[in-house]
């Protein structure tokens, strides 16, 4: 059972094979029995699953409900769910029963989704390994020396080791495709705007979006149907329909144009992943698509660019972090300053206070215009690139990430070698693009991800473009051994 | 830029970030070679170029201005640190 698909779980639901309690107990002995090896989950929320799924088994029975009714998945930690603990990760929040539901939860609860529980993730969603949490790092079901990617490492090992068909994620920098791509799943990160930010721990407002991981493009799509469109509370929500995105799924790829960035395939790239993303290429020709080389002239300045944006929104975010209304509040502090220091010294890992305290730093007094300006206007030079690209091609395909997964430990010393794992991915979040990553193969025993960049609003055209290739491959079906 | 003890420590206050001054050596060198990659935006002219803040252009909502929030002190300070008569207590600010 753990290993069917959300689609093919939904219709056995449907049919009455199996309940949904069931399926539940299912995967919640899973999680017990093989999570330990992952720390893929914070919280594993039994209880409250096994409430849901017999709820959910009620609703089918009364012949109601949708696609998503009783089927299992899993939230990141970063999405506010009410009554569970959601602690982003992080110390400070390590004692936050979230009072309310983030929209994407509230969503999925209408949809009639059964929570298993709240996943693994670097603090305040500031990594790319998942070893920046304060629950300790995800260990990646493929290789298990091996990091799971991140930030949303615990939602992609979940996935990828069947104790979940599904999660949600988010990515500010590459955090749902990079994870995805090193575990060997399905990603979306869909145009800003398009996911409610309502009640998801912000940590860079104008470059954070959530989105689904899944195996299947397929699934990815039932997913994404319920987590997105127009939501009041969120200022930046797009307030557009959302098309019915498995009904496009099927659609020709006959004279799709695909742009290869020649930025993407230069010095830095692993030649084990390029040879399989070479081979994914080839596979979209005989699908019908032709190829052409782009140019993304600016690229190498998303991650410098990025380094600005994204602490400087993060210093300003993580301010309402000081000890007083939630979260840990440091022992017998002496005054208030010291209120604050302490309960922010003590709550936050190191990686987070160095992105605060770059973020303070580039918003200080004399320093707007060398860095957060000068990073706005390379925002503007980044996005006028994917813009005049998206004049020639439909669609930008290279690899998610320029190495398979490496091992834990490797680069957790050196934040820039770190911050260089993201480097085909930062991009699409300064231009507020979609992005999604699928599995095309293997180098070194380890996952390879394709990385596919669409226009605005063009996720229904990116999961039909992973679902036809999907129709013709099997990676999204491998199963990493002992799970 | 590179940056030495003395505005590590200045950025932690600014920052309200007690750091350990063991810890702050560390510091300097990590947030000195951070700022080294952001420094390579330098390589670009950019005059001239309008700073783009947000991905979408969009401007902000309007709603009325009417309440939609209800009353949930006793549900927010369930989780507080420390309350009393449904205020949030802190160390004596003014003497």
């Amino acid at each position: 059972m753990h290993n069917k698909t959300i689609a093919e779980l939904a219709a056995g639901l449907k049919a009455g094979d199996f309940s949904s309690e069931e399926l539940t107990r299912t995967l919640l002995t899973r999680i017990a029995s093989l999570d330990p090896q992952l720390n893929a989950f914070i919280t594993v929320t039994a209880e409250l699953a096994l409430r849901q799924a017999r709820a959910a088994d009620r609703r089918i029975a009364a012949g109601g409900g949708g696609p998503l009714t009783g089927v299992p998945i899993a939230h990141k930690d970063i999405f506010c769910t009410q009554g569970v603990l959601t602690s982003c990760g992080s110390r400070i929040l390590h004692n936050f029963i979230a009072p309310y539901d983030a929209t994407v939860v509230e969503r999925c609860n209408a949809a009639g989704t059964v929570l298993l529980g709240k996943t693994n993730m670097d603090e305040f969603a500031m990594g790319s390994s998942n070893e920046t949490s304060f629950y300790g790092p995800v260990r990646n079901p493929w290789d298990l020396n091996a990091v799971p990617g991140g930030s949303s490492g615990g939602s992609a090992a979940a996935v990828a080791a069947r104790l979940a068909p599904g999660a949600t994620g988010t990515d500010t920098g590459g955090s749902i495709r990079q994870p995805a791509a090193l575990c060997g799943i399905t990603g979306i990160k869909p145009s800003y705007g398009r996911v409610s930010r309502w009640g998801m721990i912000a940590y860079a407002s104008s470059l954070d979006q959530g989105g689904p991981l899944a195996r299947s493009a397929e699934d990815a799509a039932l997913l994404l149907q319920v987590m997105a469109g127009f939501d009041e509370r969120d200022s930046t929500s797009v307030d557009r329909p959302v098309p019915v995105y498995t009904a496009t799924l099927n659609d020709s790829l006959e004279g799709l144009k695909i742009g290869l960035p020649r930025e993407y395939f230069g010095a830095g790239l692993d030649a084990g992943v390029a040879r399989v993303i070479d081979e994914a290429v080839v596979e979209y020709r005989r699908l019908g698509a032709a190829v052409v080389e782009i140019s993304l002239p600016n690229s190498q300045l998303a991650i410098p660019a990025y380094y600005v944006v994204a602490p400087a929104e993060c210093s300003s975010n993580l301010a309402r972090l000081d000890g007083v209304r939630y979260g840990y509040r440091c022992q017998n502090p002496k005054d208030l300053l010291d209120l604050y220091t302490r309960s922010r010294g003590e709550g936050f890992g190191a990686e987070v206070k160095r992105r605060i305290m770059v973020g303070t730093y580039a918003l200080s007094a004399g320093y707007y215009d060398a860095y957060y300006l000068k990073a706005q206007q390379i925002r503007r030079l980044i996005s006028e690139d994917f813009r005049r690209a998206f004049e020639q091609v439909d669609v930008i395909m290279g690899p998610t990430s320029p190495t398979v997964a490496f091992n834990l430990g490797e680069k957790v010393d050196d934040p820039v070698t770190m911050y260089l794992s993201d480097i085909y991915t930062i991009a699409v979040n300064l231009a507020g693009l979609p992005g999604m990553s699928i599995p095309v193969g293997f180098a070194s025993g380890r996952p390879v991800g394709l990385q596919l960049i669409g226009n605005y609003f063009t996720e229904a055209r990116l999961l039909n473009i992973a679902h036809r290739y999907q129709q013709v491959s099997d990676w999204h079906q491998r199963m990493p051994q002992g799970f | 830029m590179s940056l030495g003890p003395a505005e590590v420590t200045k950025i932690a206050h600014l920052a309200r970030l007690a750091i350990s001054a063991e810890d702050i050596p560390a510091y300097a060198r990590n947030l000195s070679s951070i700022l080294a990659l952001v420094e390579q935006m330098n390589a670009v002219d950019t005059s001239g170029v309008e700073p783009m803040a947000h991905p979408l252009d969009m401007a902000q909502r309007l709603r009325a201005d009417g309440v939609s929030e209800s009353d949930q002190r006793e549900c927010f300070q369930a989780i507080a640190p420390q309350t009393e008569a449904g205020l949030y207590l802190v160390p004596k600010v003014i003497e």
